[in-house]
């Protein structure tokens, strides 16, 4: 039999205001095995943890009830607290009486009645708990990033700076991301690649980061400090050690008609090419959907030019095995492609852009050389027509619920710039609200309004469609409460980004979580941010929900900050609460191996004792406490009642259910 | 929940999964979204940790209705853990309808840790559900009921 101490939290008023916190203390007195039950104001302070530490010693308690908050709050707290006084910290039960009863019910009597099974019930289980002793094991001191935008090029320089071994999983032919697509960049209008392109080569001298672009995560096993990671180098056809980036080979290769997808499709490539100027790595690469040697086995010109004979049209994905003890993922977005939207017209008038198109037309470096030209036939546009929110705040199932929170300031900045630039150009904004929170951002709208002379107008467009050569843009006018038309000569619309689809593959690869919207979810909203609740995964950027450059650089520091935070230990200490088989009654069956979705199962041969002298040599089950989560599957399959679940047991749950239903 | 009545207020047994579901009761429980009493939980791991035995034995000792609730399907912290449970669960309670345990004593949901509108709405049409059926008289050891030296 224990001894239990119980330890009744009032949590301010939380608790207190509805559940008899005095009488469950004083009903729990009496249960068996209970020697000591106080209650108090907040358990979780430090003379809270100190009342639990003084009770274990001076009554020898041998197990611990809380009833408080949940114990996804507190849990880690009070079995710190036990274990500083002595006991083992595994001997600690949490019933949460708050999130599970006083919030949630009102009446008193009924919320009292339900708090004092819960705490039974923790009693039940602790009465049934064993001390356990967490493992260890060895980490890794290295680091991956998944995907070489702004967010993976941070993460990766500052964990670098940290002194770790960091690669960069890029599945593009080089880093950089959408931000490297970018003209200028809000608030400050300095121009993207100006502050890109040094971090991107920051990335390729630091001798501590290993960029593999065109590569993607194949498969990854193992767990926080020990995963063991299978990389997909994508066949490039060019030797990236030999390649100089000289372009000749793009000068002479005949097939020109590869769409530009770093100019978002406005212009055309050739087979083999660099993706920009100031690509990392500066190496040539051949899209084997338009390379004509590889697709009819003719043609081989580049090879006959490149000087240094780095072309190799043999060349095969290739895969490489590489170990990590944390991963930041970094994936990013797309912008939402608008053709389902009728309305906009975007698939029937070449002159309806998106917005990531507009920033190529404005872009020196662009299809138009930075000088604003009409897509259709080469003109300047003399009337712009901006409509927000296309795809974003979108309940009808056909965009995106969520607010794509980068919209309104882009859209503030295109207006902007080409009022700058073009000044007797005339720019109108449909708005549903301008959402313009930040420093110095609402400061950066109002310029667009009050300096620039945009004309905002707040209401949404019904319709876009060509007249004799002009794009009508058909809306409401809510302030003026009236319909208007805006003969256009360019329409842009601000589309809705999404995360890069490609995250849900990572998303299962690793185990991580992910929302509706596919954006990947944090463990907690608040106060863990940039930590997937896969152990050892981190995120930033846009894949975990949208956000400009400043706060993807900010939460890519915090991701480094973690990261670094877990390789600077030596030794992680891994969970207790795993699976364990009772060898005698295991009959080697292999179905537990079967359901594990960790492989932590294997079998070995076992000798033992039958009396009277005699062995027998048996096949059993054994589980790698290293690998094993802990989730109890192979439990429930094991048809000889062998497995069971430390922290979790059999006999534990079923005295739970006991206690709750003794009534 | 209470009949007005007869008095009769079911008692139900909630296993929640701790990544998914656990968490979206938390939720429900930090937005003051009530849900009735009678529903008491039970943290899991995850859903597949429930064995048929711990559902077998809840209605043994009286219980009126057994909720399982892990993460959406694909959703699973343990990768595949709620596919089997959905499996198990299915098989089970066809076979607790077969001895008399009203399939709408049982249950599988799915709720996410964003889910705590969606926790409060699940318990509060289960309790009413089960209340409707009236006390489950079908399985349960009469030994375990109020009165008896066994409670
Ligand atoms: C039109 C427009 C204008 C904008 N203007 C501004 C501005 O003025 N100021 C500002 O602050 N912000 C601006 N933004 C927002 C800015 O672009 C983003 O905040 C920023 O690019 C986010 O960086 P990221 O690294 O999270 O994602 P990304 O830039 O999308 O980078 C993700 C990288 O990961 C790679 N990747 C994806 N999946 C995988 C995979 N499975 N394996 C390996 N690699 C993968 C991608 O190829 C990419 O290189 C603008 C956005 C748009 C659309
Ligand atoms: S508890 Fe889960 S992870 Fe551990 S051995 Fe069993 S099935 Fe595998
Ligand atoms: S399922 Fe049970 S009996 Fe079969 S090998 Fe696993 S532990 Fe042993």
């Amino acid at each position: 039999m224990q001894r239990i101490g119980v330890f009744i939290c009032w949590c301010g008023s939380n608790i207190a205001a509805t559940v008899d916190v005095e009488r469950v203390s004083e009903v729990i007195r009496s249960e068996p095995g209970v020697v000591f039950s106080a209650n108090y104001q907040y358990m979780c302070s430090e003379n809270g943890q100190q009342l639990v530490k003084n009770a274990i010693k001076e009554y020898n308690l041998t197990a611990v009830v809380i009833g408080s908050c949940s114990p996804r709050m507190h849990e880690a707290t009070f079995r710190k607290a036990a274990e500083e006084a002595g006991l083992n910290p595994y001997m600690v039960e949490i019933a949460n009486i708050r999130e599970h009863c006083s919030w949630i019910h009102k009446d008193r009597e009924e919320a009292t009645e339900k708090a004092l099974v819960l705490v039974r019930t923790a009693i039940a289980k602790v009465n049934l708990d064993a001390p356990l002793q967490a493992g260890e094991s060895p980490v890794t001191k290295r680091a991956l990033v998944i995907g070489g935008g702004i967010a993976g090029i941070q993460a990766a320089l500052d964990i670098a700076e940290a002194g770790f071994e960091v690669d960069i999983v890029e599945k593009n032919p080089t880093i950089g991301g959408r931000m490297a697509q970018l003209d200028k960049t809000f608030p400050t209008l300095d121009c993207s690649a100006c502050i890109l392109t040094p971090k991107m080569v920051d990335c390729a001298q630091n001798e501590k980061i290993d960029i593999l672009s065109y590569s993607e995560v194949e498969e990854v096993k193992g767990f926080v400090g020990n995963f063991s990671v299978k990389i997909r180098r994508k066949a490039r056809y060019v030797d990236e050690t030999k390649c100089t980036g000289c372009k000749v080979c793009m000068e002479k290769c005949p097939s020109k008609k590869g769409l530009n997808e770093f100019n978002m499709g406005l212009n055309n490539r050739t087979a083999i090419y660099i993706p920009f100027a100031q690509a990392i790595p500066n190496v040539a690469v051949i899209d084997p959907e338009q390379c004509i040697k590889l697709k009819t086995g003719k043609c081989g010109i580049c090879q006959k030019f490149c000087g240094v004979g780095a072309i190799d049209y043999t060349m095969k994905d290739e895969f490489i095995e590489r170990k990590y003890g944390a991963i930041v993922v970094a994936t990013g977005f797309r912008p939402l492609k608008p053709d389902k939207f009728n309305e906009y017209g975007y698939a029937d008038n070449k002159d309806v852009i998106t917005s990531l198109e507009l920033e190529r037309l404005m872009n020196a470096a662009g299809p138009t050389d930075g000088v604003l030209l009409r897509p259709s036939d080469g003109t300047h546009p003399k009337v712009i027509t901006f409509i927000q929110c296309v795809g974003s705040r979108d309940t009808s199932g056909c965009g995106k619920p969520y607010c794509s929170k980068i919209c309104c300031m882009y859209t503030a900045k295109h207006a902007m710039l080409i009022r700058e630039k073009y000044p007797d150009t005339e720019v109108h904004v449909f708005y549903i609200d301008v959402r313009t929170p930040g420093k110095n951002y609402d400061e950066f709208y109002r310029r667009a309004v009050e300096q620039y002379g945009v004309d905002y107008i707040k209401g949404m467009v019904g319709k876009v469609y060509n007249q004799n050569g002009k794009l009508m843009v058909q809306g409401s006018n809510l302030i003026d409460n009236e319909q208007v038309v805006i003969p256009s000569d360019l329409v842009v619309l601000a589309t809705a980004i999404e995360p890069e689809p490609s995250v849900r593959k990572v998303a299962t690869l690793l185990t991580a979580s992910i929302d509706t919207n596919n954006f990947l979810t944090e463990s907690h909203a608040k106060l863990r941010p940039v930590e997937s609740p896969t152990a050892g995964v981190y995120l930033a950027g846009v894949c975990q929900g949208p956000k400009d450059i400043p706060e993807t650089v900010s939460q890519a520091s915090a991701c480094a900050a973690k990261v670094i935070g877990l390789l600077v230990k030596d030794k992680l200490k891994t969970n207790p609460c795993i699976a364990h088989p009772d060898e005698s009654m295991c009959n080697g069956c292999s179905q537990c191996a079967n359901v594990c979705a960790y492989g932590a199962i294997t079998y070995v041969d076992k000798e033992f004792r039958l009396g009277g002298g005699k062995t027998e040599v048996r096949r059993v089950a054994s589980v790698n406490p290293a690998v094993c989560q802990g989730c109890g599957a192979c439990t429930v399959t094991c048809p000889s009642g062998a497995m069971d679940l430390s922290g979790f047991s059999s006999g534990q749950i079923m005295s739970e259910v006991e206690a709750i239903c003794k009534m | 929940m209470q009949d007005v009545n007869s008095g009769y207020s079911p008692n139900i047994v909630a296993f929640c999964c701790n990544w998914c579901s656990y968490a979206g009761a938390d939720l429900a429980g930090s937005s003051r979204l009530s849900y009735p009493a009678n529903v008491k939980i039970i943290r899991v791991p995850c859903s597949c940790r429930v064995n048929p035995m711990f559902v077998l034995k809840a209605f043994q000792r009286g219980a009126d209705g057994v909720i399982l609730c892990g993460c959406h399907p694909g959703d699973c912290h343990y990768v595949t853990g709620n596919y089997y449970t959905r499996r198990r669960m299915a098989l089970l309670f066809s076979f607790l309808d077969y001895l008399g345990i009203e399939r709408e004593r049982t249950r599988v949901e799915w709720v996410s840790a964003a889910e705590g509108a969606r926790f409060s709405a699940v318990m509060n049409d289960f309790v009413k559900t089960v209340a409707s059926l009236g006390e489950n008289k079908r399985l349960t050891d009469l030994r375990c009921k109020e009165g008896s030296d066994n409670a």
